[in-house]
Parts: structure tokens; C-alpha cells; sequence
């Protein structure tokens, strides 16, 4: 099989997942760069912004949840949700986003 | 010997057709969620609490943190990599692949230890402060799964030199690479969440 294909029989080809690779690395740089450069009010709503970018790719991609049969996803994306309401919950009860 | 390999193939599919392996490591990775969401939370609840020591601004260091986030980003591009190359079943590019992987993990947690080392001696024992117990908690357990990583990527080349995986070897690789995978995914957040928004 080639290594050049644009699929394989399950996710990228080898240059798809170096370009993914690249991207996530120009992210990386970006959300360096908000600590030399200043961003103003767009600082923490842009880092959350591209935490998440870099998160669903890597899960998309590197780990093949978007070729995969969708109940892996749901094992995964219940438990991650599960973990953000429980701890959403237990740092709003401690008034954490209260300034 | 072909019917025999492609028995033990199907060996651990379940009803639904899809393997239990694959099936138990993302429950497992579902939970681990929970695992670190409850030491992400804990530290950000905990960071400010500073009455004795450092604070968390005066002693990052951005730009060492940032190559580091590197080197564990990158080290998910060589594992899935070696998946491809397994999947391939391609075992010396798959080797090859597996063993960057672990060494590029090993640099990462090699810069963990300079930073614990550091933030030691500048003053930041585990319990010098709630930010200290929280962070060293937090990036320690993070630190611990890349080390259990290693091992695992190191044991499967050895077992891949000795040919001793029997049944489907690219899911093998494949499973520790969901796992490797996962603590980056852990780490991207961490490297925000912990390091770039201050506190």
C-alpha cells in the first residue's frame, strides 16, 4: 500500500499526519507567542480557543476517533464530559469564576 | 498457521464487531479524564494560595516549558507513525518509530526533572504552599503516565524483536499509541491551563 495515498484503510497518510503535525506545532507557537506579545481582552478566550483546536485534533486524528466506529468516540467524549460538569460544578461551588 | 493467525485476530472482537481491546482502552481513557480533570481543577483552585514561597509567575519558565510541549507533540507524530508502519506491518520501521517515540518521551520527562530540580531549589517544595502540593500533584501524576509510557513503548520493541505478540500486532501498537496520545492531549491542556494563563 502506498504511503502516499491520501487514506488509508483507517485515517491519514503519512504526509497527512506530518502536515497535522505542522499545524499543531504553528498553534503551539501562536499560543507561545501570547506570552511576549500582549492580546488584550482576546488573550485567554484565544488560548482556550486553540487548546481546544489542538485537543480535537490530536483525538481526531493521531488517536482516529473521526475514522473510527462512532462508540469509541462516545466512550471517551462521556467521560470527558462527565469530567468537565463534575469539576465545572465543584469550582463553581467554591466561587472560583466569581472575580 | 493463516487460520490460526486469523482465529486469535478475531479472538478479542466482541458482538458488536469491534475489538474489546480497543473498547477497554477508551473506557479506560474516558476515565482517566475524570483522573486529571479532578487534579487540573484542584490546582486551579489552588494556585493563588500562596503564603509562604514562590508564586506561580515568578517561577515558570516559559520558554523551557514551550520546547518541552514540543518535544511531546512531536513525540505523538512518531507514534502514529509506528501504527501506520505496523499497520503496514512494516516491524523495523515500526521499531524505528517506537523507539523516537520513547526517547523523545524520556527528553520530556528529562526537562521535568531540571524544572522540579529547579523550582526546588528556588524555594517550591511540595509543601511549601497549596500552589506547590497542587502543581507538583498535577504535573507529577502527568509525569508518571510518560514514564509508564516509555515503558510500555520499550517493552513492546522488545517484544517485537522477539516476535512475541501473537493476534493482531498493529492493534497492540495502536492501543499504546491511544495511550501516548492521551497523556500529550493531557499535557496540551496542562500547558495552557497551568503554564500560559497566569494566575
Amino acid at each position: 500500500m502506498s504511503t502516499t495515498a491520501e487514506h488509508h484503510e483507517h485515517g491519514l497518510s503519512d504526509s497527512g499526519y506530518v502536515k497535522i503535525a505542522l499545524i499543531l506545532a504553528a498553534i503551539t507557537a501562536l499560543e507561545v507567542s501570547t506570552y511576549y506579545v500582549d492580546f488584550g481582552p482576546l488573550f485567554m478566550p484565544a488560548l482556550i480557543v486553540m487548546m481546544i483546536v489542538k485537543f480535537v485534533m490530536v483525538v481526531s486524528y493521531f488517536m482516529h476517533l473521526k475514522f473510527d466506529n462512532k462508540l469509541f468516540s462516545f466512550l471517551f467524549y462521556v467521560g470527558l464530559g462527565l469530567a468537565l460538569f463534575v469539576y465545572f460544578a465543584a469550582l463553581a461551588t467554591f466561587k472560583f469564576f466569581i472575580a | 498457521m493463516a487460520e490460526t493467525a486469523t482465529h486469535a485476530d478475531q479472538a478479542h472482537h466482541s458482538s458488536t464487531g469491534l475489538s474489546n481491546n480497543k473498547l477497554a482502552m477508551w473506557l479506560f481513557l474516558g476515565s482517566e479524564c475524570l483522573l486529571f480533570g479532578g487534579l487540573i481543577s484542584t490546582y486551579m483552585l489552588y494556585r493563588g494560595r500562596v503564603i509562604t514561597g514562590p508564586r506561580p509567575n515568578a517561577i515558570f519558565d516559559i520558554p523551557f516549558t514551550s520546547v518541552s510541549s514540543f518535544v511531546l507533540l512531536m513525540s505523538s507524530l512518531t507514534m502514529v507513525l509506528a501504527v501506520t508502519s505496523a499497520q503496514r506491518k512494516d516491524d523495523s520501521r515500526t521499531n524505528l518509530w517506537l523507539t523516537v517515540t520513547a526517547l523523545l518521551g524520556a527528553t520530556f520527562i528529562g526537562g521535568q526533572v531540571y524544572e522540579f530540580t529547579t523550582f526546588y531549589r528556588e524555594g517550591l517544595g511540595f509543601t511549601t504552599s497549596l500552589f506547590g502540593s497542587s502543581f507538583y500533584s498535577l504535573t507529577g501524576f502527568h509525569g508518571v503516565h510518560v514514564s509508564l509510557g516509555i515503558i510500555l513503548l520499550l517493552s513492546l520493541v522488545g517484544m517485537i524483536k522477539k516476535n512475541k505478540i501473537t493476534g493482531n500486532k498493529a492493534e497492540v501498537v495502536e492501543l499504546i499509541g491511544l495511550y501516548w496520545h492521551f497523556v500529550d492531549i493531557v499535557w496540551i491542556v496542562i500547558f495552557t491551563l497551568v503554564y500560559l494563563i497566569p494566575s
